[in-house]
C-alpha cells in the first residue's frame, strides 16, 4: 500500500505539471465537443484526432487522448439530456429520463446530476483501478502463449456475448475482424498476404480507417438524408442546482452505478453501454416507485451516468495490465499508446512507472476538469448543436478524411475508410454489430502470433491448450458462453440481449 | 489460419441466412436516404482520388462545395464561405501548428 501510494505522489507530481494540465484540459474541452456532435462518438473522435498527438511526447498524448475519451462520453449524456439525441450508444439510457426531466424544466438538475456522478463514479473507479492493475500485471508475467491465445479469444467471444443483439451476427462480425486483420505481411514467414500488391497494406489495415469508417462515415450515411432537426432545451445557469430531494434520490443509484460500472468495465466488451443498460435496469427493480422512470426519474440519470463513466475506467484495467484491449475504444486506446511507442502490458508498469502513475493521477485530474468544465460551459456545447446538420455533416466528412489521412500520410488508408464505412451503413440496416470488426482487426495479428507459437511450443499439439491450467479454464469459460448465447436460438425467447438491442432502437422500454 | 477463419465466416453465413427466415424484407428496412448516402460515397471516392493530386485545401474545399451547394442545395454564399473557410482552417490547424503533413496542389495550394 505504501507502495502504491508513493508511485500515486510520483503519479501527481507528473500530472499536475502545467504542461500536462493543459493537455488534460485541451482533451476534455475536445472530446466534449466531439462527444456533443451527433455521429462522432468517442471511437471515431480519438481516431479523428490521434494525429493531434504526434507532435508530443507519449505521456501528454496518453494523457490528451484519455481526456479526449472522458469528455467524449460526457458530451453524449448532454445531447442525450437536452435533445433526446444519445450522442453515443451508452449515452441512450441517459436520454429516457433525462429528456423527461428537462421537458419538466429540470435539464440544468439532470445536467448537474450526470456530471457530479460522472465525476464521483470516476474518482471511484480510477482508485480501483490503480489497486487492480498492478497485482493483475504481477499475475500476467505468468502467462505463455498459450494463455494469451486462450485470453484473446475469450476477449471476443465474452464481446460477442456482451454485444445487444444475434450472438451469431456477432461472432460471425468478429470473425470477419479477424480476416481483415489477416491482410498484410505474415509475421512468422515475412509472406504478403491478401496485399493484392498494394504495398500500403503490408502493415496491414490500420485501426483508425476501421473505426472512422465503421463508427464515423457509416453514421453521416444513414443520418444526413434524414432531416428532422430535433428540438433543443437550453438550460439556465441558474437551474443548474438540483434539490435537496434530488440529491437524495441521486446519491444510492450513483454508489450503486459506481460498483456495477466498473466490475462490468474489467470484462471485455461494450462495457459502458451494457453498464447503463444494467444499472438503470437495476435502479427500475429497486424503486420505490418504478412507475416514475421513463417520466423523469433522477434515479434513471444518476446510475446509468456514473455506470458508463465507471466502466470507462475499468476498461483500463486489461488495457494497462495485460495488454489486451476489452472493446473497440481500448482497442484503438492501445494502437494509439504503440504509434507512441508504449506497448502496454504487464511489463509497462516496471519498466515506464513515471507514464503509467502519471496517466493514472491525469483521469482523478480529468475528473475535476470535466466537472468544472462542463456545466459552465454547457451553452456553448449546445450551441455547437444549433449549428444546422447539413452543413454539420460535410465538416465531419472532412474531418474524417483529414484524420485517416493524416495518421501514416497515405489515400489508401482513406479508400479503406470509405469501403468500411458503406460496409458499416450495410450492416447497421441489416441489425449486425460492427464494434467487434474493430477488435478482431486489432486482436488478429496477436492471436495468430499467441496461435503459431503456442503449436511452435507443443510440435503441433493442439492440445497445449487444454492441458495448460489457465489456458484450459479461459477456453472452457468461452465455450460455456457460446453455449449460453445460442440457448435463445433453442428456446426461441427474448434474451437480455434481444431486450437490450430493441431498446437501443427505442422501441422497448429495458 | 485465413482458410479456417474463411470457412467459420462462410458457416456463420449460412447460419445467419437459415435462422433469418422470420426476419423483415429487405425493403421493410427502409432506405429512404440512399441518395444522399450514394452523393457522400461519390463525394468521399472523389477526394480519395484527389486528395496527393489538387492538394489538401482543393480537394476538401472543392467536395464541401459540392455537399453544400448540390446535395444540402444552401446558397452560394454559404457555400463559398464554409467550403473556404473550413478548408482554409483546418489546414493552418493541423499543417500549420501542430506540424501534421498535409498535401499540397497546384501553386502550392
Amino acid at each position: 500500500m505504501t507502495e502504491t501510494l508513493s508511485n500515486l505522489a510520483l503519479g501527481f507530481s507528473i500530472a499536475l505539471s502545467p504542461p500536462i494540465l493543459f493537455y488534460a484540459f485541451l482533451g476534455c474541452f475536445v472530446g466534449t465537443l466531439v462527444g456533443v456532435l451527433p455521429g462522432v462518438g468517442p471511437l471515431a473522435g480519438i481516431s479523428l484526432l490521434l494525429p493531434a498527438t504526434f507532435g508530443l511526447d507519449a505521456t501528454r498524448a496518453i494523457v490528451m487522448l484519455a481526456g479526449i475519451y472522458y469528455g467524449a462520453m460526457y458530451g453524449g449524456s448532454t445531447t442525450s439530456i437536452l435533445m433526446r439525441i444519445p450522442g453515443e450508444a451508452a449515452s441512450v439510457m441517459t436520454c429516457i429520463d433525462g429528456y423527461a426531466m428537462a421537458r419538466k424544466g429540470r435539464a440544468g438538475a439532470a445536467l448537474t446530476i450526470a456530471a457530479v456522478g460522472s465525476y464521483l463514479a470516476g474518482s471511484a473507479s480510477v482508485v480501483g483501478l490503480m489497486l487492480l492493475a498492478p497485482p493483475l500485471a504481477l499475475f500476467a508475467l505468468r502467462f505463455g502463449p498459450p494463455e494469451y491465445f486462450a485470453l484473446l479469444m475469450l476477449g471476443l467471444l465474452v464481446l460477442a456475448y456482451m454485444s445487444s443483439g444475434s450472438m451469431l451476427k456477432s461472432l460471425a462480425m468478429a470473425t470477419l475482424g479477424l480476416l481483415l486483420g489477416m491482410i498484410g505481411i505474415d509475421q512468422m514467414t515475412g509472406y504478403f498476404r491478401y496485399a493484392y500488391g498494394v504495398v500500403e497494406l503490408g502493415d496491414g489495415i490500420g485501426v483508425v480507417p476501421v473505426a472512422v469508417g465503421l463508427f464515423g462515415l457509416a453514421e453521416i450515411l444513414a443520418t444526413a438524408g434524414l432531416a428532422t432537426p430535433p428540438q433543443v432545451v437550453k438550460p439556465k445557469l441558474r437551474e443548474l442546482l438540483p434539490t435537496r430531494q434530488e440529491w437524495r434520490e441521486s446519491a444510492w443509484p450513483i454508489g450503486r452505478g459506481t460498483v456495477l460500472g466498473f466490475l462490468i468495465g474489467i470484462v471485455p466488451g461494450s462495457a459502458h453501454i451494457i453498464a447503463s443498460f444494467v444499472s438503470y435496469a437495476v435502479e427500475r427493480k429497486l424503486s420505490k416507485r418504478p412507475e416514475e422512470f421513463g417520466q423523469g426519474a433522477v434515479a434513471g440519470v444518476a446510475g446509468p451516468e456514473s455506470a458508463n463513466n465507471s466502466a470507462t475506467s475499468g476498461a483500463f484495467v486489461p488495457m494497462l495490465a495485460l495488454g489486451v484491449p476489452s472493446g473497440p475504444i481500448p482497442a484503438v486506446m492501445l494502437a494509439a499508446m504503440m504509434v507512441h511507442g508504449v506497448a502496454p502490458g504487464p511489463l509497462l508498469i516496471k519498466q515506464q512507472p513515471e507514464l503509467f502513475w502519471g496517466f493514472i493521477a491525469s483521469m482523478y485530474v480529468g475528473n475535476v476538469v470535466l466537472l468544472i468544465l462542463n456545466l459552465p460551459l454547457v451553452g456553448l456545447f449546445v450551441n455547437v448543436l444549433r449549428v444546422p446538420y447539413p452543413i454539420l455533416y460535410p465538416s465531419i466528412i472532412a474531418f474524417c478524411i483529414l484524420g485517416v489521412y493524416a495518421v501514416n500520410g497515405s489515400v489508401v488508408d482513406v479508400w479503406i475508410m470509405l469501403l468500411m464505412g458503406v460496409l458499416g451503413y450495410l450492416l447497421r440496416k441489416l441489425g449486425f454489430e460492427t464494434a467487434p470488426i474493430v477488435l478482431g482487426v486489432v486482436l488478429a495479428p496477436m492471436i495468430e502470433m499467441a496461435l503459431r507459437q503456442s503449436l511452435a511450443m507443443s510440435d503441433g499439439q493442439y492440445s497445449i491448450f487444454v492441458s495448460r491450467p489457465i489456458a484450459g479454464t479461459l477456453l472452457l469459460v468461452g465455450l460455456i458462453l457460446i453455449i449460453l448465447g445460442l440457448k435463445p436460438l433453442v428456446t426461441r425467447g427474448l434474451d437480455w440481449r434481444a431486450r437490450l438491442a430493441l431498446a437501443e432502437k427505442g422501441q422497448e422500454q429495458p | 489460419m485465413p482458410v479456417v477463419l474463411a470457412l467459420v465466416l462462410l458457416g456463420f453465413g449460412a447460419l445467419v441466412f437459415l435462422l433469418g427466415g422470420g426476419a423483415p424484407g429487405l425493403a421493410a428496412i427502409g432506405w429512404s436516404e440512399w441518395r444522399h448516402a450514394v452523393a457522400i460515397f461519390l463525394v468521399c471516392a472523389f477526394a480519395a482520388l484527389a486528395l496527393e493530386r489538387l492538394g489538401f485545401r482543393l480537394t476538401i474545399a472543392l467536395s464541401l462545395a459540392f455537399l453544400l451547394g448540390v446535395v444540402e442545395r444552401k446558397g452560394v454564399a454559404v457555400t463559398a464561405a464554409v467550403s473556404i473557410v473550413f478548408a482554409g482552417a483546418a489546414f493552418f490547424l493541423f499543417d500549420t501548428l501542430l506540424r501534421v503533413p498535409l498535401p499540397r496542389g497546384p501553386f502550392g495550394l
